[in-house]
């Protein structure tokens, strides 16, 4: 393992820790539900999947690299549906939007 | 027929990234176990599996992939700031938009898309009438027409190309 | 006196955090993976804070959502275990773990929704 390897796969490591604290700031700090999901699926996805591609960067193309590589691309193709179908949930159970949101489409064509 | 074959090959691809030092014996289970779940779930797979040999579909895929990536990164950046402002610079809401993408493929990609842009998560889909629901977390504008220059527009073109 | 107790909430943060990432640097530089060792500890930060979302939710909705975030966590850790331990098998667990989280995720979605599960 050279030295430019190293420091690039722990640069996306830190880069990937970073994300991950911020969206689990926004999950404490936001104040409702689909505001909350924005800021977690966003941000945790993406610094997870940096985590991951700096597993790859550090491990090469070994069998380490190849099942990162393989699970970043599912958490990209998983994580917004997740999402989509926590929104919907939420709506359909009739958490409100918080106080000062601006406009509610979904609710006005009654759904 | 053919959506089996499709997956046949995918499932394959998969099993022998997740056993990645290519092995005689992971290979032939591999054959079996595909083989296996494309005669089963096969015609569940793809409506339309002719797609599938399109080569002008990959190149504008190839072309789509660091266009998301780019949008995805600025999103995180975005989301960063509002977060840490103290202020909270939140004006959320929930808007409407148009979509003229048809199949289901299409339209999921553009809600995961859309999910992963800056501040728009998608809410619902009404397949029928091609309209996404939108939750935006500030919103610039009501209007449904702007709304979807605004949000969908960039996306929309290129999957257009892909899924269609 | 907002803004005073939001300074004061961050300037411990980033404390806690630069003296996470800045306290291992020998260890950086000698090239041991005593590095990401100190990585567990802002990844367990980050589960408290779920864990706090999943106490206090105020709606069913918001313990959902802290459920699905921990699942993403729980991926990116057993990453950077395979790393500091040169054991594959763990990115294993990793791929496990996102299918089971995004299925439960699917299915308190469903539950939100009060359908039933075969619909």
């Amino acid at each position: 393992m050279n030295s430019l390897q190293h420091t690039a796969g722990i640069i996306f490591i830190v880069i990937g820790l970073g994300f991950d604290v911020f969206g689990c700031i926004g999950l404490i700090r936001l104040p409702d539900v689909y505001n909350r999901l924005q800021a977690t699926t966003k941000c945790v996805t993406l610094g997870t999947c940096s985590i991951l591609l700096g597993a790859f960067v550090l491990k090469g193309l070994g069998a380490t690299g190849v099942k990162a590589m393989l699970a970043a691309v599912f958490l990209l193709l998983t994580s917004p549906v997740a999402a989509h179908a926590l929104a919907r949930g939420a709506h359909k159970s009739g958490v409100k939007l918080w106080s000062k949101s601006v406009v509610d489409k979904y609710k006005q064509d009654g759904n | 027929m053919k959506s089996r074959l499709v997956l046949f090959i995918v499932g394959f691809i998969v099993w022998s990234l997740l056993t990645w030092p290519l092995d005689f014996q992971h290979l032939v289970a591999g054959l079996a176990v595909a083989a296996l779940v494309a005669f089963i779930t096969g015609d569940l797979f793809s409506r339309r599996p002719y797609y599938f040999g399109h080569i002008t579909r990959y190149i504008w895929f190839c072309y789509y992939v660091p266009v998301f990536l780019w949008e995805c990164l600025k999103a995180n950046i975005d989301v960063a700031l509002r977060v840490l402002n103290p202020k909270l610079p939140i004006n959320p809401g929930i808007v409407k938009v148009k979509t003229t993408l048809k199949s289901d493929a299409g339209l999921t990609f553009l809600a995961n898309s859309i999910t992963l842009t800056p501040g728009t998560l998608c809410v619902d889909i009404d397949a029928e009438k091609g309209i996404l629901y939108i939750h935006w977390i500030d919103v610039k504008t009501q209007d449904t027409d702007k709304a979807t220059e605004l949000i969908v527009r960039p996306f929309e073109k290129v999957l257009k190309k892909i899924f269609e | 006196m907002k803004n005073l107790r939001w300074l004061m909430g961050f300037s411990f943060l980033a404390a806690s955090l630069l003296f996470i990432i800045l306290y291992p640097i020998p260890s950086l530089l000698s090239w041991q993976s005593g590095f990401l060792v100190h990585c567990f500890f802002i990844l367990m930060l980050c589960f408290a804070m779920c864990l706090f979302r999943i106490m206090a939710g105020p709606t069913p909705a918001d313990r959902a959502v802290a459920i699905d975030t921990l699942g993403i966590l729980i991926v990116g850790f057993c990453a950077i275990l395979s790393v500091s331990t040169e054991r594959d098998w763990y990115l294993d667990i990793a791929i496990a773990w996102a299918l089971q989280s995004f299925i439960g995720a699917l299915a308190l979605a469903k539950y939100l929704e009060g359908r039933g599960f075969d619909e």
